[in-house]
């Protein structure tokens, strides 16, 4: 922008995107990336590489010249493929030629659902504490967020009673993030069915972020788009960074009804005309053998739960089971200090850095997010480190 | 392509796939991580050792960094197998001597695998042609120098380069 601009930059900024407030999780990453040996419990994706035989085909795929776009919708083979896993492991079908979209990862696809759906003053609905980006791309789409808040006496579930109590005629769409992000919850089977019987009943479109899903270690994963009557009402999202170990790939995907799919398609098109085509070569070997993938991660993943969830036991830090994903959320209310204070001072007298809970909505006021997506050796003095902390602040 | 195995397909217990890949790993760690008492943890380890599925603890060396004086090779044998004891017999008597670190029985063009360290080349030759060929039933063998190191027991020999994740993200 040249210099003789009449008004200030911030003037020209629009002014619905002023009003978002930068991520909290932004401020504190600046002041950890200042800092040496940390030992961090703060990063959303897998320490993990991404399984060698996915890696091996795309080295394969880029010697022989796969550089050109694809289809708006993705190749019509990897289409085919996730329609086939999305069948079999969330049992809803969908058809490769016009139900499902292939994004630059869920990132795109949440950004996609929302604009396709939102006019200006329409209302979204969202559980929180929740994933960053969810109020501020409703607002990016001239839509009113309504978080809807969960509490760690109530396992972080969403009930229907705390949905009643937040809907409004505006909201058209509720969405849903289960196993989540920061807390660990999952979605559990009656719940499932009463969100389901509320969307209905107040005519909601659902769009249900389903990341997680493969890193769920109590029972069943259950989609919410599966109960009867969901499916038509439904933009079921999906992608391959967590439970593959494929966050750099950026890819992710949208199964929707074909009108829903097209409206997500006309935007995309314009906007990113297509997925990366080695991430979706990349994709299509994840499908070739997931469950033998996936496998091993999860259970180390459940391994390091298991030791989190035994610390915090034994530091005296009440935390909700972590059923899914790879957070564990304690609550640290009973040390007297605030989810920021507690952060910022756990980083820089005991070098271990956890995210306030608080960066993900203000009802995670309390509590701090630790990722287990790092490696036990990490964890184990991580927990050492916070122990003598949370020892030594109680006096 | 994917993996031809997984360590969850294997009914290998949890346990022992812990300690395969740090058998330092203390019972109150392992407690914690499978979520068991540590005096289930301590029985069962004990029992794996009565019961000789676990058969020791070692260390994995780099020794081409240890600049030791010896060598290793990877020894191919042809064995006629006898009537009543098959390989067994000649396959237990090679396995007593020290130099021999590994063997195993396998298919293909020979029939044994043995993995023999000595002081030098002359050495293992020595082994080869003094000891091993004079077996009777041992009908030929074809002796392979090893050179380099590059992954013993699933472990990389020489780090690479970590590639650095961002500290905190969403």
């Amino acid at each position: 922008m040249s210099t003789n601009v009449s008004k200030s930059h911030r003037d020209v900024i629009a002014r619905h995107l002023i009003e978002v407030p930068r991520s909290g999780i932004r401020d504190f990453f600046e002041i950890v990336s200042t800092m040496k040996d940390v030992i961090s419990l703060g990063i959303g994706e897998p320490d993990f590489d991404t399984p060698w035989h996915i890696r091996e085909s795309s080295i394969f795929a880029l010697e022989r010249g796969v550089t050109s776009y694809t289809s708006n919708l993705g190749l019509l083979s990897l289409r085919a493929a996730i329609a086939e896993y999305v069948a079999r492991t969330f049992n809803l079908s969908y058809r490769a030629e016009d139900e499902i979209l292939i994004t630059v990862g869920v990132s795109e696809a949440l950004d996609l659902a929302i604009r396709a759906l939102v006019n200006p003053g329409d209302a979204v609905m969202y559980h929180e504490p929740c994933y960053v980006s969810y109020g501020p791309l409703i607002q990016f789409a001239n839509g009113v967020p309504v978080a809807v808040p969960t509490s760690r006496e109530d396992g972080f579930r969403l009930t229907r009673a705390a949905l009643e109590a937040h809907v409004t005629p505006a909201c058209k769409a509720l969405i849903l993030n289960y196993p989540n992000n920061p807390t660990g919850a999952a979605l559990l089977p009656g719940d499932a069915r009463d969100i389901a019987d509320f969307v209905q009943e107040h005519d909601l479109i659902l769009i249900t972020d389903e990341i997680y899903a493969e890193l769920t270690y109590e029972g069943q994963h259950v989609s919410p788009a599966t109960y009867p009557g969901m499916k038509e009402r439904t933009i079921f999202l999906h992608g391959f960074s967590k439970a593959w170990a494929m966050t750099g790939f950026r890819l992710g995907y949208a199964c929707a009804p074909a009108a829903l799919t097209d409206a997500m398609m006309k935007i995309h098109q314009y906007t990113m005309l297509c997925a990366p085509i080695l991430s979706q070569h990349a994709a299509q070997e994840a499908l070739a053998n997931p469950e033998e993938d996936i496998a091993d991660m999860r259970a180390e993943y459940q391994r390091r739960r298991n030791y989190l969830q035994h610390s915090f036991q034994e530091m005296g830090l009440a935390c909700a089971l972590p059923r899914g994903a790879f957070y564990a959320f304690p609550c640290i209310q009973n040390t007297g200090l605030k989810a920021k204070d507690f952060a910022m001072q756990l980083l820089t007298e005991e070098n271990v850095a956890v995210v306030p809970g608080t960066a993900f909505g203000p009802s995670g006021e309390g509590h701090v997010r630790c990722s287990y997506a790092t490696s036990m050796d990490e964890i184990k003095e991580a927990m050492v480190r916070m122990a003598a902390f949370v020892a030594r602040i109680r006096v | 392509m994917s993996p031809l195995i997984s360590m969850e397909k294997h009914s290998m217990d949890e346990l022992l796939q812990i300690l395969k890949k740090n058998a330092l790993e203390t019972p109150e760690n392992i407690a914690r991580m499978l979520n068991v008492s540590v005096e289930d943890v301590r029985a069962r380890i004990a029992d794996y050792e009565k019961r000789g599925i676990i058969r020791g603890y070692q260390a994995i060396v780099n020794e081409d960094v240890l600049d030791m004086d010896l060598v290793t090779a990877v020894i191919e044998v042809k064995v006629s197998p006898e009537r009543e004891g098959g390989f067994n017999r000649i396959a237990e008597r090679i396995s007593k001597f020290p130099e021999v670190s590994s063997i195993y029985l396998v298919s293909g063009a020979f029939d044994l695998l043995l993995f023999v360290t000595g002081r030098d080349l002359k050495d293992v030759a020595f082994f080869v042609s003094e000891k091993l060929a004079t077996i009777s039933g041992v009908g030929g063998t074809a002796t392979h120098f090893m050179l380099k190191t590059y992954k013993h027991h699933g472990v990389l020999m020489e780090s690479q380069d970590e590639h650095e994740r961002l500290k905190i993200t969403p």
